[in-house]
């Protein structure tokens, strides 16, 4: 078994920008190619890719594929799956890894199949180890180790792929740091222009309704969420109203969502966002594993619950015990007035 | 038209209810430690699958790869309106991963001839992979369409749905036969008529039944279809353990590390200093 190949991340593209979740696991991707000293490569696909070239070398890409073709520059899963998969039967490259995003878990599956290799799906961590075959005593070194929740988040497995290449992994959004940009790069960059046969295969976006994203909870720096124990829709007011005062976003649990308290673009943990903001203002949560799979790096947790035992206050730094239909109200006058 | 449509569910552990001690030593799941539901977005996948039928005419086959007990959900299909049902059952299927467990289905696909629409839950809820319907599309070479949030229509041997995507979403066309993967907004899925109830709730697999009792439920028509490794022709090196590249290394316990967390009363005063401490650590700057 070849363990000496590259690195690859797949650069997904929204327009003429490189989706941040591309960027973070490529800085992961980075890391890694160094444990391994193999380089680490952006693959690109699109019409008129070359700029992306130069933003991959800059962000420290040892070297960039091009896959050019005007059928590739909107994704749609067939030719992209298809060209990228004749191009990882070229290079052999030792690790391929791409965004658990609609689109990364779109086009992952199709790519593994199609190389008939292990997949290991919505990463929360990377790291390299070694693993030995439990029947046959074989030890694999310098393997990917692919960790991610499984069983509902209660439990976080470590899966591996001793025998086949690449090692394929899709990774979350959110938990990986972005890398830094330097003036230059010096990435080698290789160009092939993919034929793309016009098939009748090839599926047609005849429609788009674009959503703005009202909801920016990734890059909001304090959330206040909502949970189950808010208690109804109209309840579920003070929850905006504490955000409103403290510039904050509003966040949910999927207990607050599925009770129809605010929509789905607010859901925070394993099957919603994960985010990081420096205050996270849980109130009637529980602190299910599943919440908190998406809330606990956050830099300081306060917690408000009439149980002192809900879970919520194992990760909390802060904690309230109480019912926050009387707390809230008290910390939105008091904060009018300490403000500074 | 008359479209032959597969729908691909599973039955799951009930992650809700899990606890370390239904883990084997390996890494796979001792289902028999917990209760075992249809998977929740495979029935919408269903209902989808009903809807078309209604809506353009066809037949609405249920196939589920488990253990003999699995047919439980094959069952409940059946309450719910399918038409007919396989249970893929073999001791080689057992502990695969998402790749055999993609190139089995797909085998047992092609055994049933003719395919319009296969239909998918997005995602299981047990590993949450959502990467067995685009591999199974891969497997029989068939344009896919992930996440649909509501089938649009068919028309001229090309189906249209909405699909979420980043940033919103997007009304995809693809031509037949075609694999769709469903998410929990599309459709509600109907309850099961008290009627098909009655009628198939004695229904069972081969592997459920003594072989005097499968023979009467043959005679009755409530026989559930079986199929092997061997019936669907299958290569054995590609199921199962053997043909699943993914190892698991280690399974760990989610242990949540306690903080030295900070209690405040819910008195004016004590929340008054909580707010100070913030504001002098610059939270809300
Ligand atoms: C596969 C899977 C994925 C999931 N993904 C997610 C996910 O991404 N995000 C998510 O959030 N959930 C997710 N869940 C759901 C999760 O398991 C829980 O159901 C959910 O997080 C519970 O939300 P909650 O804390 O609001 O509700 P509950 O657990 O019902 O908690 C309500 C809390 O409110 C407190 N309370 C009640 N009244 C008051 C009051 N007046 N004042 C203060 N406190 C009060 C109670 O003490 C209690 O602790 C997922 C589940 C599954 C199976
Ligand atoms: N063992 C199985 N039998 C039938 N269908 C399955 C099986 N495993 C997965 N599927 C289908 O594939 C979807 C995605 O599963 P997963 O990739 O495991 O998240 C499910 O919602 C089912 O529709």
């Amino acid at each position: 078994m070849k363990t000496d190949g590259e690195v690859w991340v797949y650069i997904q593209r929204q327009g003429q920008e490189i989706a941040e979740a591309s960027l973070e696991i490529f800085s992961k991707g980075k890391d890694l190619a160094k444990q391994l000293a193999v380089p680490v490569a952006a693959v690109v696909l699109g019409d008129e890719v070359q700029p992306f070239a130069e933003t991959m070398s800059r962000y420290g890409a040892h070297k960039v594929y091009l896959l050019q073709a005007p059928q590739l520059e909107q994704y749609t899963t067939l030719p992209q799956a298809r060209a990228i998969t004749r191009l990882v039967k070229q290079y052999q490259p030792a690790i391929f890894l791409l965004a658990a995003t609609p689109q990364g878990r779109d086009l992952a599956p199709r790519l593994a199949s199609a190389l008939g290799v292990g997949l290991t799906a919505d990463c929360t961590d990377l790291r390299i180890g070694t693993y030995v075959d439990p029947k046959t005593k074989q030890k694999h070194a310098n393997l990917l180790l692919q960790i991610r929740p499984a069983w509902g988040g209660n439990l976080i497995a470590t899966i591996v792929n001793p025998e086949t290449r690449p090692q394929m992994a899709t990774v979350r959004e959110g938990i990986m740091r972005l890398p830094e940009q330097q003036n230059s790069g010096t990435a080698e960059i290789i160009t092939i222009q993919s034929g793309v046969s016009s098939e009748d295969l090839t599926p047609r976006i005849i429609g788009q309704r674009i959503t703005e994203r009202r909801v920016n909870l990734k890059q909001a720096k304090i959330i206040v969420s909502g949970g189950a124990g808010v208690g109804t829709k109209e309840k579920f007011h003070l929850i905006h109203q504490l955000a409103q005062v403290l510039g904050a976003e509003v966040g949910a649990t999927r207990a607050a969502i599925d009770a129809g308290f605010i929509d789905h673009d607010h859901q925070v943990g394993q099957t919603g966002t994960t985010v990081r903001p420096k205050l996270y203002i849980a109130c009637g949560i529980s602190g299910t594993i599943q919440h908190l799979a998406g809330m606990e790096e956050s830099g300081k947790i306060l917690a408000i619950n009439t149980d002192a035992e809900a879970p919520i206050f194992s990760v909390a730094h802060y904690g309230i015990v109480g019912d926050l239909h009387e707390v809230i109200p008290a910390l939105m006058r008091l904060y009018k007035t300490q403000r500074p | 038209m008359n479209y032959q449509i597969i729908v691909l569910v599973k039955q799951v552990p009930d992650t809700k209810a899990i606890s370390s001690k239904a883990m084997n030593p390996d890494g796979t799941l001792n289902r028999s430690a917990l209760p075992a539901i249809f998977n929740p977005e495979d029935l919408h996948a269903l209902e989808a699958g009903l809807q078309l039928r209604e809506r353009y005419g066809g037949i609405v086959t249920v196939i589920t790869m488990g253990p003999p007990s699995a047919a439980e959900v094959l069952r409940e299909s059946l309450y719910r309106g399918a038409d007919e049902v396989i249970l893929l059952t073999d001791r080689h299927f057992a502990g695969s991963d998402t790749l055999a467990t993609s190139y089995i289905l797909s085998r047992a696909i092609s055994k049933t001839g003719h395919y319009d629409i296969i239909l998918c839950g997005r995602q299981a809820i047990d590993g949450n992979t959502a990467q067995v319907g685009p591999q199974v599309a891969e497997k029989l070479g068939l344009p896919q369409i992930t996440s649909v949030e509501e089938i649009v229509q068919i028309d001229s041997g090309k189906i249209s749905a909405w699909k979420g995507v980043e940033r919103g979403k997007e009304l995809l066309e693809v031509p037949l036969p075609a694999v769709l993967t469903v998410v929990d907004t599309a459709s509600k899925p109907r309850p099961p008529s008290a009627k098909k109830i009655m009628r198939f709730k004695k229904a069972k697999a081969p592997g459920e039944a003594t072989p005097e009792e499968a023979q009467a439920l043959k005679d009755r028509g409530l026989l559930i279809r079986e199929w092997n490794a061997e019936q669907i022709g299958a290569d054995l090196s590609r199921c199962g353990v053997q043909g699943s590249p993914t190892k698991v290394q280690k399974i760990k316990k989610v242990v949540l590390k306690a903080k030295d967390i900070k209690q405040y009363a819910a008195t004016d005063e004590s929340l008054a200093q909580l707010l100070q401490e913030l504001i002098q650590e610059h939270t809300f700057d």
